[in-house]
């Protein structure tokens, strides 16, 4: 076990700088100055000068690459170009919208997924699997932003529980931690959803495989009755796909998030990342992407310590 | 009253009907032996009883009562009470029929705590007794080892253990040795028949092998397509063989190709195929970062020739590197050392394009029928599949020609060529792979267990058909298996191989029936034999009545 874990780090820690590697050589090294995609075409010589002192451009790359990857070690990700603020203080900022968003919205579809895809496994073929499946069809075809806006109409305008939009920071007391995660419901949910409809179907035809195993059986002769069979014996051995489409699915939350963190106008990272894009903010791009990649790295590393807990024969594995 | 009674039971699955008029009784303490070849209903005949049919199975008429309870309609809960507590069940693939994700130790525990309700602490001392019993002892099988760190044959003594905890009034075993070797295949029937004997436990036990029946059974059913053919006490059914359909089973059973003595070939030849020093090592998971790289020698210096239109056997139990050895000389695996020449020319070393001259001499056949054929491809397509080897692409119709002559060859009607592998028996799917084998006129054929996934009856005819094309084509045949039987069926010479040693080696009867090394006497005495069985039951029988 330990064996594994340890190389699964190496192997993340790996990933990582090649990945620096990576953004580095292509916002720094390949064709177009930097500065001058930031200024724009139409900046003075001057001011292009300037941007290139300040951005250490007039160093050779690899001295470039060491000081940025080094400042990165230190948690130093360098000064944002258009807000002038230190860029780590930026995701912090919206990292604090986006983390909790993406957890709520991933336990939401693993709330709802889980069961139903059990649900429709076990009674495969028939008219519940087909409705359940039917549904699961529907989540995944119907774009989220459409979906996002109906609950903004029905609960935010209709029924008025919720706010439409807007996120109000997590302040300090109680109530204040309230009316933001109030913000956080309806984006949670219009996220969860088609996240949920994959997930069961995943679910599903994983357990409808493993259901068909000899050991299912043999758990069945014991006189074991089809519930614990299902819960005891199946699901564990299900898991597997099911916690790499969930690995995944985090991943997507964290950034991919942009469409419904416009409709809900939620300052989170994906519209950091865009933003930052749109004013050609290179050193916030640089950062975000390294920040996000690492954050998926160290979510493979989660997945990968359960698949080991799921299945005992993967803690020998190399 | 018998503990179980099944009366005219007819069954269907999605309207086809699977048994008719099924009458079968198990009496307390009775082995009763339901014997048939694939598809005649055996095993679902054991799983009318166990009421865990497959989705759609219906059983349209008839009763089943076990111990006066009447288990058909009878509702799940009350099913649940009898299963694993008055009825367990063994099955025949021990490598899948194990949880991979739990210990063998929740494993076993996990009925006796469902049915007695008994603390965990209880119910494992209980797993532990069990798994004692069954063999398994503490010191080397702690209730924390998983499935996948256990052998065939352990995992079989996991699966009875758990079957065997609560000490059940029947147990059904449908097939426990199939997937096993000979020497292990007698040690899970001792098992079982101490087991029967200890408790009084009843046992109905599936098989499509004779001899192991009339070792083992009190009575014996046989059933064909669905029907019962003959029952009655089994060494007297089985000695007397009044039934045709008993007679034709007793006879494939112990079917004998007739071939002249060889496929003629003379020893003094130059050999065909020669394998000197041939040593294969694996590496062994290291246990820590720092350790030396440990290695398993699953193939340990050994040498053997074959003369042209040789038939050998290389005989071993499962595990000693036989399959191994023949990846090398196949050259799909290269040796750590020594060398294999074929048709004079070396060929462990060379390239995979330098190869095709030798491949196109030989050609495989494969255990497994249903596994061996890629399921979307006409089997034109997947005879022909050889025919790249050959140094001049043949065309369409020359292709066409070649793969009707090599159906021809195995028996098969050229029209079977517009056919896809799932539209043919398992038998006809065998022979697919032996016209496969034949296609480029092979000067060695490697069949690695050939028959052993097949029933009697079929396996006679594939025997034939080795020794036929042995015998007509002049190959040379290697066949690879733990069952005597075929051994001593169709080949000329027998290796036996042992923790990746040949360690015997000579003309096939001299060895089987006056084995020198331990490993082949081992292999000799677990073969199944149904005269010597016969034999030994009715000397136990007279002795009794004196």
């Amino acid at each position: 076990m330990i064996a594994y874990l340890a190389k699964r780090l190496s192997i993340g820690l790996l990933t990582l700088l090649l990945a620096s590697v990576v953004v580095f050589l292509a916002l720094e090294v390949l064709p177009g100055d930097p500065a001058r995609i930031m200024l724009g075409m139409n900046a003075s010589p001057e001011a292009l000068e300037a941007l290139r002192t300040q951005m250490g451009l007039d160093h050779p790359p690899l001295l470039r690459y060491l000081a940025w990857l080094t400042g990165m070690l230190s948690g130093d990700f360098g000064n944002s170009y258009t807000y002038s603020l230190p860029v780590i203080e930026l995701v912090l900022e919206r990292m604090a919208v986006s983390l909790p968003l993406a957890f709520i919205a991933l336990s939401l579809s693993t709330l709802i997924a889980v069961p139903v895809g059990i649900f429709a496994a076990a009674r495969h073929g028939r008219a519940a699997d087909t409705l359940a499946m039917g549904a699961a069809q529907l989540g995944v075809a119907v774009p989220n932003f459409w979906f996002a806006l109906l609950l903004v109409y029905v609960f935010a305008v209709g029924l008025q529980i919720v706010p439409a939009g807007g996120f109000p920071g997590w302040g300090d007391g109680w109530g204040e931690h309230w009316q933001a995660l109030r913000a956080l419901i309806l984006p949670a949910i219009a996220l969860a959803l088609p996240q949920a409809a994959i997930l069961a179907r995943i679910t599903r035809s994983a357990m409808v495989e493993v259901l068909g195993e000899d050991y299912i059986r043999t758990a069945r002769a014991k006189g074991l009755p089809w519930r614990i069979v299902l819960w005891r014996h199946a699901l564990r051995n299900a898991l597997i796909p099911v916690l790499t489409i969930l690995g995944l699915q985090f991943a997507f939350l964290l950034a991919g998030t942009i469409i419904i963190e416009n409709v809900f106008y939620l300052p989170g990272l994906g519209r950091l990342i865009f933003q930052a894009i749109g004013q050609r903010d290179l050193i916030v791009v640089e950062s975000v992407v390294m920040l996000l990649v690492a954050t998926i790295i160290l979510i493979n590393l989660l997945v990968d310590i359960c698949y080991a807990i799921a299945d005992p024969r993967l803690r020998g594995a190399r | 009253m018998s503990l179980l009674e099944i009366e005219n039971l007819s069954l269907s699955i999605h309207d086809k009907t699977i048994l008719k008029d099924i009458d079968l009784s198990v009496a307390s303490g009775e082995v009763m032996a339901l014997v048939g070849e694939s598809g005649s209903g055996k095993s679902m005949t054991a799983l009318t009883v166990m009421q865990l049919l497959p989705h759609g199975a219906r059983a349209e008429a008839g009763r089943v009562a076990f111990d006066g309870i009447e288990l058909l309609g009878a509702p799940e809960a009350a099913m649940c009470r009898l299963r694993g507590k008055d009825i367990g069940m063994v099955f025949q693939e021990p490598m899948t029929a194990l949880n991979p994700v739990k210990t063998i130790g929740e494993q076993v525990a996990e009925g006796i705590r469902w049915h007695t309700g008994a603390s965990r602490f209880d119910a494992e001392t209980r797993a532990r007794t069990m798994l004692e019993r069954v063999g398994l002892p503490e010191k080397h099988f702690p209730l924390t080892r998983y499935p996948h760190e256990l052998s065939g044959g352990q995992r079989q003594r996991v699966v009875i253990a758990i079957a065997c905890a609560l000490q059940p009034k029947l147990l059904i075993a449908d097939e426990p040795t199939t997937a096993l070797d000979v020497v292990l295949q007698t040690q899970i029937l001792d098992l079982l028949r101490d087991l029967v004997d200890e408790n009084r436990m009843s046992l109905l036990l599936i098989s499509h092998d004779l001899a192991i029946v009339a070792e083992m059974a009190d009575r014996i059913t046989i059933l064909r397509d669905g029907t019962v053919m003959e029952t009655g006490e089994a060494t007297d059914t089985l000695v007397k063989q009044r039934h045709p359909y008993t007679r034709q089973l007793a006879q494939a059973s112990t079917h004998v190709p007739a071939r002249a003595r060889s496929g003629g070939y003379r020893s003094e030849q130059k050999p065909l195929l020669e394998a000197e020093g041939l040593t294969r090592d694996y590496p062994i998971r290291r246990t820590s970062l720092f350790s030396r790289a440990k290695f398993l020698r699953a193939v340990d210096d050994v040498s053997f020739s074959l003369c042209a239109g040789q038939s050998t056997a290389l005989v071993g139990r499962s595990g000693c590197g036989k399959s191994t050895l023949a990846r090398m000389v196949l050259a799909l695996d290269r040796p750590t050392a020594g060398a294999v020449r074929f048709m004079g020319e070396e060929i462990s070393t060379r390239s995979h394009e330098a190869l095709r001259a030798a491949r196109r001499n030989m050609q495989v056949v494969f255990q497994d029928p249903f596994g061996s054929f890629n399921p979307r491809h006409r089997v034109e397509r997947l005879i022909s599949e050889p025919l790249h080897l050959l140094d001049e692409r043949p065309d369409r119709t020359r292709r066409r020609d070649l793969v009707a002559e090599a159906l021809a060859q195995v028996e098969l009607s050229p029209a079977d060529m517009n056919k896809y592998p799932h539209e043919m028996s398992g038998g006809q799917r065998q022979r697919l792979s032996i016209a496969r084998a034949v296609i480029t006129r092979p000067k060695l054929i490697v069949a690695d267990e050939p028959v052993s996934a097949l029933d009697v009856s079929i396996r006679a005819q594939i025997l034939d058909l080795f020794a036929d094309l042995n015998e007509r084509l002049g190959m040379a045949c290697l066949f690879i298996t733990h069952d005597l039987t075929v051994a001593r069926a169709i080949t000329d010479t027998v290796m036996v191989m042992h923790e990746g040693k040949i360690v015997e080696k000579g003309p096939t009867n001299a060895v089987l029936t006056q084995p020198r090394t331990e490993a082949a006497k081992a292999l000799v005495a677990a073969a199944p034999d149904l005269e010597r069985a016969l034999e030994a039951r009715l000397a136990g029988k007279t002795r009794e009545s004196c």
